[in-house]
């Protein structure tokens, strides 16, 4: 069994998982929409996940891959959280802005 | 230049093009399709890998449920028109800057990351098939394991409360 990354170096894995990280980053401060930068969050948690099955492969270790299944979990629990509370932001300011949340008081 | 090697070119060229037009596209729902393909594409990356599992979890959990739920989001809220403001322009000068910086100081910090060993070690044991997973998910990961349950429990509970409609008040 030959190991994948003799072919492709893991460097190369580091350097996609920067430069979609920096995506995620780029959209969260980019966009006004606030879906959208829930999609960046989930480009950034997929960019880190990636990069932890990378070095499974890497250090031949199953755990890695056990974190990214925990990860899954909580990117799971946190959009649908997410998701409802912008739900109830829209019913009440009827737009989903994220400029519009800066008059929330406490 | 191997199969392999022009196989991650390709995914990746697939990955970054769509997450960059899934930021980009003015209309919400293209950027939920173009953010499937995103994902698709990670999930051919965990195949390259040879973590089958993970990647059918990964196409289950992400391109179906997360991304049913995006869709269905903005579908209710009716979003799907073209007339988003957009930020200031110093804002958005701003947001491309950082993304630059950050490109440039991560990239910076990792090139010089090589291994040392040029071979990368083989051990030839078999350890991410869905046998040696589960039995490290079940053994080791038992109660992390189990709280990710009790998380997935609170969460959906928090959103039938988030998402209830409120009743009004006399």
């Amino acid at each position: 069994m030959n190991n994948i990354l003799n072919q492709i170096g893991i460097e190369n894995y580091i350097f996609l998982s920067i430069i979609l990280f920096c995506i995620g980053i780029f959209g969260v401060l980019y966009r006004r929409n606030a879906i959208i930068v829930f999609m960046s969050i989930e480009i950034m948690l997929n960019a880190v996940n990636l990069l932890f099955v990378a070095f499974s492969t890497y250090h031949q270790d199953a755990q890695g891959q056990v974190f990214v299944f925990f990860s899954m979990a909580v990117a799971a629990a946190e959009v649908a959280v997410g998701l409802a509370i912008l739900v109830s932001i829209f019913r009440n300011s009827g737009s989903i802005s994220i400029d519009n949340l800066k008059n929330l008081k406490g | 230049m191997s199969i392999l090697l022009i196989l991650f070119c390709v995914l990746a060229a697939i990955t970054l093009s769509t997450a960059f037009l899934t930021i980009f596209s003015r209309n919400p729902i293209h950027s939920a399709i173009y953010l499937v393909i995103c994902f698709f594409s990670i999930a051919g990356h965990y195949l390259l890998l040879n973590a089958q599992f993970l990647a059918i979890v990964h196409v289950i959990v992400y391109s179906g449920a997360i991304m049913i739920l995006f869709l269905f989001t903005i579908m209710l809220m009716n979003l799907n028109k073209e007339n988003e403001v957009h930020k200031p322009r110093i804002t958005r000068l701003g947001a491309l800057v950082s993304f630059c910086l950050i490109c440039l100081v991560l990239i910076a910090i990792f090139i010089n990351s090589k291994p040392i060993v040029g071979e990368y070690i083989t051990t030839g044991e078999d350890y991410q098939s869905i046998k040696v997973l589960g039995k490290i998910l079940l053994n080791e990961y038992m109660v992390p394991f189990e709280f990710a349950s009790i998380l997935l429990l609170v969460a959906m509970i928090g959103t039938v409360l988030l998402s209830k409609k409120e009743k009004l008040q006399k």
